[in-house]
C-alpha cells in the first residue's frame, strides 16, 4: 500500500488531481451547512453581478444564487457519476467474467449483445432512455450505466482469458473449486487493477454525460445540477455570462481532477506499463 | 396526449385514436409492425411536423453532414499536427503545452464551449453569428449563399472539434512514439537517413494507421456531440431535430433519429475498413 501511494505521490499531476477532487467533495459534502436555504429558493435580486447583493457568484433570471446551486450541484454530479460507474462495472464484469471465462458460445453470444451496445452512439442512446422513462435522478443513472457498460465488459473479457489458463487457476481446478469462487476469489482480485483505473476514468465520461443531459432538459427537474444552471441560463447569456460560466468551470475542474487522478491510478498500479513509455 | 392538447378527450375520440395509431394491439405486435415498416425503410409518421419522418431526417441530414465532414477534417488535421509537434519536441515545454491543452479540452463539456464562444465572438466582439446556417433573410444566392453559411460553420465546428482534437493529438503523438521505438527506424538511422526524413517519411505514415481507425470509431460519439452543438448554435441538423423532438414528445421521430445514426456508425466503420486496405496492403478485406 505504501510501495502504491510512493508510486501514485511521484506523479505530480495525480496529486494535484487528488487535492482538485477532495475540495470538490467537501464543498458537495459542506454544502447543506454553507447554502442551508433550498438552491431553487429565489430572492428579490435577480440577475446580480458576482459580487453585487452578497452574491459570490451572481444571481440568475429569478434571483437565484448561482453559488449555492454549484455546491448542491457538486453532489447531484458526483454522485450520479458513482453510482452509474459502479452499477456499470458490475455488469461489465459480469458480462466479461463469463465470456472471457467460459469462451466459445458463451463468448459469442454476450459479445454480440456487448457490440451491439456499443455501436449504437452513446449519447443519442441516453437521451433516447431517459425520454423513454421520463426524466429523473434513476432514469439518468440508468442511462448512463446502459451506454457505459460495454468497456467495462470487453476489458474484463480480456483479462479473464489472459488469465485462465495460468497455474494457478489450473492448481484451483485440481483442487475441486467451484466455477464461480475461481471467478470471484482467484482471477477477478488479479485483474482490479485495470477495472479501477477504467472505472475511475468513467466518473469523468459519467459526469460529463449528465451534465449533456441536463442541459438537454432532461435532468431531474428537483434537483439541482450543473447542467441544469447551464441551460437555464443559456437565454441571459448577452446579459449575464456569469450563470453559464462558472458551472461550467465547476465541470471542467472536476471532470479534469478525475482524469488526472485515472492516469495517476494508471501508472502506480501499472508500473511495468509506464516503463514502456 | 395530443387529444388533450386539442381540448377535447372524450373516452370515444381517446379509444378511436387509439385504434388509429395502433396503440389497442399488444406491444409485441406494435413492436413487429415498426420492425417491418423499418425494413421498408418507413420510420413511421411525426405527429408534430405532419410530415413522414423519413422526409423530415432526409431534410435534416445535409446540414448535419456539412458540419460532421468539417469537424473531421479540422480535427484530425489539426490533432494530427499538434501529436507530430509533441512528439517532435518530446518532453520539452512546447510537448507539455500540447498535453495540458489536450487535457483540458477532453475535460471540457462541449455546450459550455459553444456557449463561452457565443459570448466572446459573438457578443463582446460581434464576429461570427449567434445561432442558425445562413441569413434567409438576405437571399444569397450562388458563392454568396456558400461564403454565408461558411460563416455561420466556423464556431459550431471549432467548438464541436475540440473534443476529438485533444482525442487525435493524444492518439497521435502515442502513435508517433510506439513507432520511433520499431526496428525499422534504427535501420534507417543505421544507414545514415536525415532525423527529418526519418519523421516524415516513415514514421508519421506508420502512425497515422491508428488515428485512421480511431476516427471511424468516433463517429458514433460524434453524433452525440452534433446533438449538443446543433442546438447550442440552432444549426437546422439532425441533432436540432432531436433537440426538437424531445421538447414536443415526439419519440417516433426521436427513434428514427436514433436508428437512421446507429446505420450511419456501421456505414462509416464499413468504410473505414475499406480505406484501412488501401493505407495497408497487409490488411485484406475478406
Amino acid at each position: 500500500m505504501s510501495d502504491f501511494w510512493k508510486r501514485f505521490s511521484r506523479n505530480r499531476q495525480a496529486v494535484l488531481g487528488l487535492i482538485i477532487l477532495c475540495v470538490v467533495i467537501f464543498v458537495a459534502a459542506i454544502a447543506n451547512f454553507i447554502f442551508p436555504t433550498d438552491p431553487f429558493l429565489y430572492s428579490k435580486f435577480p440577475l446580480s453581478a458576482p459580487g453585487e447583493n452578497g452574491f459570490l457568484l451572481g444571481s440568475d433570471s429569478i434571483g437565484r444564487d448561482v453559488a449555492s446551486g454549484i455546491a448542491h450541484g457538486a453532489k447531484t454530479s458526483l454522485l450520479i457519476g458513482l453510482i452509474a460507474t459502479l452499477a456499470a462495472v458490475f455488469i461489465g464484469v459480469i458480462f466479461g467474467a463469463f465470456a472471457g471465462y467460459y469462451g466459445g458460445i458463451v463468448d459469442d453470444i454476450l459479445m454480440r449483445i456487448t457490440e451491439v451496445f456499443q455501436t449504437i452512439p452513446s449519447f443519442v442512446f441516453a437521451i433516447l432512455l431517459v425520454a423513454i422513462m421520463k426524466p429523473s435522478i434513476e432514469s439518468v443513472v440508468i442511462a448512463i450505466t446502459v451506454v457505459s457498460w460495454p468497456a467495462v465488459a470487453r476489458l474484463v473479457r480480456g483479462e479473464f482469458l489472459g488469465l485462465k489458463n495460468r497455474e494457478f487457476v489450473q492448481a484451483c481446478h485440481t483442487l475441486g473449486m467451484s466455477d464461480v469462487r475461481i471467478m470471484l476469489a482467484e482471477i477477478l482480485p488479479n485483474c482490479l487493477s485495470p477495472i479501477i483505473v477504467i472505472g475511475s476514468l468513467m466518473v469523468a465520461t459519467a459526469i460529463l454525460i449528465e451534465s449533456g443531459l441536463a442541459f438537454l432538459g432532461l435532468g431531474d427537474p428537483n434537483v439541482m445540477s450543473w447542467g441544469f444552471i447551464i441551460s437555464d441560463g443559456r437565454s441571459m447569456l448577452r446579459v449575464a455570462w456569469w450563470i453559464c460560466t462558472f458551472p461550467g468551470i465547476a465541470i471542467l475542474i472536476t471532470v479534469l481532477a478525475i482524469n488526472l487522478v485515472g492516469e495517476g491510478l494508471n501508472d502506480a498500479l501499472n508500473p511495468r506499463l509506464r516503463e514502456r513509455n | 396526449m395530443l387529444a388533450g392538447e386539442a381540448g377535447s378527450a372524450t373516452p370515444e375520440y381517446m379509444e378511436e385514436m387509439r385504434k388509429k395509431f395502433g396503440l389497442d394491439k399488444p406491444l409485441p405486435v406494435q413492436l413487429a409492425v415498426y420492425l417491418k415498416n423499418v425494413i421498408q425503410l418507413d420510420l413511421g409518421y411525426s405527429f408534430r411536423h405532419d410530415m413522414q419522418v423519413t422526409e423530415l431526417i432526409i431534410d435534416r441530414f445535409w446540414p448535419t453532414l456539412i458540419l460532421m465532414v468539417s469537424t473531421i477534417l479540422l480535427a484530425v488535421g489539426f490533432g494530427v499536427l499538434l501529436g507530430l509537434f509533441a512528439a517532435i519536441n518530446l518532453n520539452t515545454w512546447k510537448d507539455s503545452m500540447v498535453s495540458v491543452f489536450a487535457l483540458i479540452t477532453y475535460a471540457t463539456p462541449l455546450f459550455w464551449v459553444g456557449l463561452m464562444m457565443i459570448i466572446l465572438f459573438s457578443i463582446k466582439n460581434d464576429w461570427f453569428p449567434t445561432s442558425g446556417m445562413e441569413n434567409s433573410a438576405m437571399f444569397y444566392e450562388g458563392f454568396e449563399r456558400v461564403k454565408d453559411i461558411a460563416h455561420h460553420l466556423v464556431l459550431p465546428t471549432i467548438t464541436l472539434s475540440l473534443f476529438y482534437l485533444a482525442l487525435y493529438t493524444r492518439m497521435m503523438r502515442a502513435s508517433m512514439l510506439e513507432q520511433y521505438g520499431q526496428d525499422y527506424v534504427i535501420t534507417a538511422r543505421a544507414k545514415g537517413v536525415s532525423e527529418r526524413r526519418i519523421t516524415f517519411v516513415h514514421v508519421l505514415r506508420n502512425a497515422l494507421l491508428p488515428v485512421v481507425t480511431m476516427a471511424g470509431v468516433q463517429v458514433g460519439a460524434l453524433i452525440g456531440g452534433s446533438v449538443i452543438v446543433e442546438s447550442v448554435f440552432a444549426w437546422p441538423g439532425l441533432g436540432m431535430l432531436a433537440f426538437e423532438s424531445l421538447f414536443a414528445r415526439d419519440l417516433n421521430l426521436l427513434l428514427g433519429i436514433f436508428l437512421l445514426s446507429s446505420a450511419l456508425v456501421v456505414a462509416v466503420n464499413l468504410v473505414v475498413d475499406v480505406i484501412y486496405c488501401f493505407l495497408d496492403p497487409r490488411i485484406e478485406v475478406n
